[in-house]
């Protein structure tokens, strides 16, 4: 083989030495400048340059913008390369353009026209280097073009190997951003290149499978039943690979591994169907799979380890496609055999991934128990692994082999390694402990125990719904509540403790308190100071719990009523600066003075038992690690473990303390607002109760209010009989931040609760925007709220997407919504005079920069109204400027990432033709055109 | 699938990038940073996989370079850990006992033997002496 050193361009050569040796910084963008300076007279200049001139400038421009500098120009050069008929020219063009064109550029035709002449060439060099660059920067657009040429490039008799393999994945590139490329629904046609496509896994060529197959399972996901014909085929190529010696497939033969990629990609392929129906192969398969795990235990061929990570690699592959079928008693045990073999090997490698691979077994019934063998491996390895990564793979590994018989022993180990865990996973580690304690708790009591040992342990990282859900269980489970408040009660005994154990020690003790009032170690008088000590430490949200822990007291113990009624009068409560808990002290001091002790006994009777669901905890590991996550099985699960309650009707998904306050109905709904002028006395902590469907009436038509939200933040988006959606938003400057809250209206739980955000398309270079996940299951009556993110980085004017997909008594349910996202919601609304308004006005006066639309007036033209949308819609109403009183004039900057751009807007109002005339001024075109569409439909 | 390969030295100088999903620049800037700074901490008895972002890397060291590959959680570690050897020993071959200015002085060529073995974020050939055989023939092309 020829050097590939020294051949090539010198100038080039030297270049790139001339930067290597600036001493500074400065050295180099001084060279770089020079260069730059250099290059663009060369391409200015008269003289036409040679292919090799252009090749050598452009290459020289590419790597400047490697270096990190941008790079103006020289596109225009890189593509006219394209035409070449030199390789070593062409290729330089099609680098240059993979690199740096984007592919909205002006230049997209140009190149495109140059792409197809190419596909089209006799020279399979230009065909091959045509489909890599599609490949790499394949857009739509392209896939549109190229919708004809690329199939058939892939399965036409005459196309040599090599382009073969580069327009398979081409094909996928382009299949991937435009599916319609490939069209489904054919398949009865036999000649169908869809069936073509499947029959490249018998290619001769294993290069050619091997970039077919990537496209195959690309191809399966969107329609299996189309493509199911893949498997057989699929699982003859395995065979033949696998049962060859390492001599017979020399060119795909790695370090004595019979092609080990093309391997991986078969049986990752075939995880995509369930097991064969057809015995003969699924006979076949099984054979495949015995003789990979055989080979695992044969004597290594070599030393190297690249030898044992390919073997290996398909082992891995292997045992995921055994796990995958779930279906052969035999393959999984002796997966998990292997796998345990490989837990103490001396690779980090391959514990680690034994780890992982055994998290999945141990969910697979067959081979629950022999996972669980390997129990003592697994917490010695959470004691000694150096890299907190496999600690982690050992924590997951724990969780999923963990059921009643060895809870208690897990569950201590993961409490003493969480003593000294890595703080990444520790909230993690507390989500995992909180619920595998709830999960196999026979006894109630340890139950209690292990929540308040997280709590002490790891009290920061244990998140609201852990200590909710030790509320819920105490509440609802008789037995454990006098041992639980003699718990807290210890617990809070400590000089420092962390607040958390304050609120589930005040809530518990608000309720049960009594169960221990005989001790005179814990007399009621103890119990209030002791919690009461705690008190000035602590945040307002907490205090205003232990307030209502007070006067529970006050009906528990009235002995005590004198010193609760001086806390509540303090200065620092019932003047607190704190609505909240200025509000509570005032409330329940007035309610201890005058209600009688029937009365306080009703109000302040002991909380009903929570509706039983899901843990929500569990909820949010799920959200934490999709995909990862896997749920302990349990043969001898018992759901009815939580609970004493079987109440069925409408339950307020409010937290503990909203309830403890024995007044729900004045909580806030956030939405309330809207439809009722009712006060917002006693606010919540979480604003999350449910409260006013009632004034809303049933069965109506579903309600979407996406265009009033243009120039509204709050309201409701949508609204049908089962769900009521509503927003709130807030924005500043190019950022937003919208709470959706969905409510569930019906009697029935919502389940798979899953709202999808997305900004699709182009919107997605132009919005971002990130998602809180909820939790997956809305009981009747109750609401969740979800946070969304969002950052404008460019002007736009599609919508966000909302899909929300649940099921309803059974039935899966999808709506399909958009997100009222506007540009104006970027907007700052900007005050000025009369005379730069005028001179701002003149500046926009380009003929792009104006929109001007003539519409008839669809509401009554009110004035008032009128200037109220338009402050809405996010910006300044300039009074006294325009010399007539009845027209409008605005100005505002809308804020993107990298651009501010300045909206000026004048609306004339013509009564006597009951028309309107809207002018819209922007420095960017496409904003004052999408001013205009946003606004007309609202005068 | 493949989102990037990178290929940094121990100072994070990037010598190669090669990205499959669009980022806009300042973004691969950031991924750039965010990669250097999750590998070059961990030692040889660690493994050679790191869980990143959404995705993961899979990574190796050669000498003072860092090799590194981001793929999707739920693709095949060991798959891609040789992937990436195989690119080195096919780099090795084509440059002759390759080092680091190899792949600075002939960038170019380097975006040559990626799309022969890695294309559209795939796995595209594999085959040292395929792969060598075209790179051979288009070298002697002018």
């Amino acid at each position: 083989m020829p050097a590939a050193r020294g051949d090539g361009m010198r100038g080039l050569a030297v270049f790139i030495s001339d930067i290597r040796n600036c001493k500074s910084k400065e050295a180099e963008i001084k060279r770089i400048n020079k260069e730059l300076a250099n290059i663009r007279s060369k391409f200015k200049g008269d003289k036409t340059l040679d292919g090799y001139q252009k090749k050598k400038y452009v290459c020289k421009l590419l790597f400047i913008f490697l270096l990190g500098h941008d790079i103006d120009f020289g596109h225009m050069e890189a593509v006219n390369l394209l035409s070449s008929n030199k390789y070593t020219e062409k290729q330089i063009g099609y680098l240059f353009i993979s690199v740096l064109v984007n592919t909205n550029s002006d230049l997209i035709r140009l190149i495109i026209q140059s792409i197809k002449n190419d596909l089209t060439a006799r020279n399979p060099v230009h065909v091959n280097l045509a489909l890599q660059c599609i490949a790499n920067i394949g857009s739509r657009e392209m896939a549109e073009a190229f919708s004809t040429d690329i199939p058939r490039l892939l399965v036409s008799g005459e196309t040599i190997d090599v382009v073969k393999q580069s327009a398979a994945l081409c094909l996928l590139r382009l299949f991937r951003i435009h599916p319609d490329i490939i069209p489904s629904g054919e398949w009865t046609n036999p000649d169908h290149s869809n069936s073509r496509i499947i029959h490249l896994l018998n290619d001769q060529h294993m290069g050619v499978v091997t970039a077919a197959s990537s496209l195959i399972e690309a191809l399966v996901k969107r329609s299996p039943d189309e493509y199911k014909g893949c498997v057989s085929l699929a699982v003859s190529r395995l065979s033949r690979i696998v049962t060859s010696s390492y001599t017979d497939l020399q060119d795909y033969t790695y370090y004595f591994v019979p092609a080990p990629w093309l391997s991986v990609k078969l049986l990752r392929l075939l995880q995509n169907y369930p097991p064969p129906d057809d015995p003969g192969v699924r006979g076949r398969l099984n054979e495949c799979l015995e003789t990979i795990l055989n080979k695992a235990q044969e004597p290594p061929k070599s030393k190297k380890v690249q030898h044992s990570n390919a073997k290996n690699a398909v082992l891995f592959e292997a045992i995921s496609l055994i796990i995958h079928s779930d279906s052969e008693p035999n393959l999984l045990v002796r997966a998990c055999n292997q796998l345990g073999q490989f837990l103490t090997h001396r690779e980090t490698n391959l514990r680690y991934l034994a780890l992982e691979s055994m998290c999945l077994l141990a969910t697979s019934e067959f081979s629950h128990e022999a996972v669980k063998k390997h129990q003592e491996t697994v917490i010695n390895a959470l004691k000694t692994e150096r890299d907190v990564s496999v600690r982690q793979r050992a924590v997951d590994l724990l969780y999923a082999m963990c059921d009643r018989s060895n809870a208690e022993e897990i569950v201590q180990e993961m409490l003493n390694y969480l003593e000294t865990a890595d703080y990444s996973i520790r909230e993690e580690m507390v989500l995992k402990v909180a619920i595998l304690a709830e999960k196999y708790a026979t006894d109630y009591s340890w139950y209690v125990d292990v929540i308040l040992n997280l709590i002490r342990m790891a009290g920061d990282h244990v998140s609201e719904e852990v200590w909710y859900r030790v509320i819920q269980i105490v509440v609802n489970r008789e037995d454990v509540q006098g041992y639980a408040a003699k718990t807290v009660f210890e617990a809070l005994q400590a000089p420092a403790c962390h607040e958390n154990m304050v609120k589930v020690g005040g809530y518990i003790l608000g309720e049960f308190g009594n169960l221990i009032a005989g001790d005179p170690r814990s007399a009621p008088i103890v119990q209030f100071n002791l919690l009461h000590s705690k008190y000035h430490l602590c945040s307002v949200a907490t205090r205003a719990l232990l307030l209502s822990t007070y006067i529970k007291f006050v009906n528990l113990f009235p002995e005590i009523k004198g010193q609760i009624q001086e806390v509540f009068k303090q200065d620092s409560n019932i003047r607190s600066s704190d609505a909240e808990l200025q509000q509570r002290a005032s409330e329940y001091l007035k309610l201890s003075i005058v209600a009688s002790t029937d009365v306080l006994a009703t109000v302040l009777e002991e909380m009903p038992p929570f509706p039983e669901r899901e843990s929500s905890i569990l909820a949010i590991l799920k959200k934490k690690k999709p995909g990862r996550t896997v749920e302990p099985i349990d043969p001898n699960k018992d759901t009815s473990q939580a609970s004493t309650s079987s109440t069925t009707e409408r339950h307020h998904h409010a937290e503990p303390t909203a309830h403890q306050n024995g007044q729900t109905d004045l909580l806030v709904d956030v939405l309330g607002d809207m439809y009722s002028s009712q006060s917002q006395s006693g606010a919540g902590l979480m604003n999350n109760a449910v409260g006013h469907q009632n004034n809303l009436g049933g069965g109506t038509a579903p309600v979407d209010n996406l265009s009033k939200l243009s120039w509204k933040n709050n309201g409701i988006l949508y609204e049908n009989d089962i769900l009521q959606i509503g927003v709130k938003a807030e924005y500043r400057l190019n950022l937003g931040r919208m709470t959706l809250f969905y409510g569930n209206k019906s009697d029935f739980s919502l389940n798979g609760f899953n709202p999808t955000v997305a900004a699709l398309g182009d919107l997605a270079t132009r919005l971002t925007v990130q998602v809180k996940p909820v939790e997956s299951t809305i009981v009747a009556g109750a609401q969740v709220q979800q946070t969304i993110n969002i950052e404008c980085l460019e002007d736009f004017k599609e919508y966000p997407s909302l899909v929300v997909t649940f099921l309803y008594n059974n039935t899966q349910q999808k709506l399909n919504l958009k997100l009222p996202v506007t540009i104006n919601k970027f907007f700052e609304a900007t005050d000025m005079n009369g005379e730069t308004f005028f001179s701002r006005w003149k500046n926009l006066g380009g003929p792009q920069q104006e929109t001007q639309s003539i519409f008839k007036a669809a509401h009554p033209m009110d004035s008032n109204a009128n200037g109220a949308k338009l402050s809405g819609f996010g910006m300044q109403l300039l009074k006294g400027i325009d010399p007539n009183p009845d027209n409008f004039v605005c100005a505002a900057i809308l804020h993107t990432r990298n651009q501010q751009i300045g909206c000026l807007l004048r609306l004339e109002p013509n009564r006597q033709a009951g028309m309107y005339r809207m002018t819209v001024r922007a420095s960017k075109d496409t904003v004052s055109k999408q001013m205009c569409d946003l606004l007309a439909e609202h005068f | 699938m493949i989102r990037f390969i990178l290929i940094q030295n121990r100072a994070g100088k990037t010598r190669l990038a090669k990205w499959y999903m669009n980022f806009d620049d300042a973004e691969k800037q950031k991924l750039i940073e965010e990669v250097h700074a999750v590998v070059t901490v961990r030692d040889a008895k660690h493994t050679n996989f790191v869980e990143f972002r959404n995705y993961k890397i899979v990574y190796r060291r050669y000498a003072g370079l860092y090799f590194c590959i981001c793929v999707d959680v739920q693709d095949n570690n060991l798959n891609y850990l040789e992937a990436i050897h195989n690119f080195v020993e096919v780099l090795n071959e084509y440059f002759h006992n390759v080092c680091e200015l190899d792949l600075v002085f002939n960038f170019y060529k380097v975006y040559t033997v990626v799309d022969e073995m890695f294309l559209a974020g795939e796995i595209r050939e594999t085959s040292q002496t395929k792969v060598l055989k075209q790179l051979l023939m288009l070298n002697s092309l002018e």
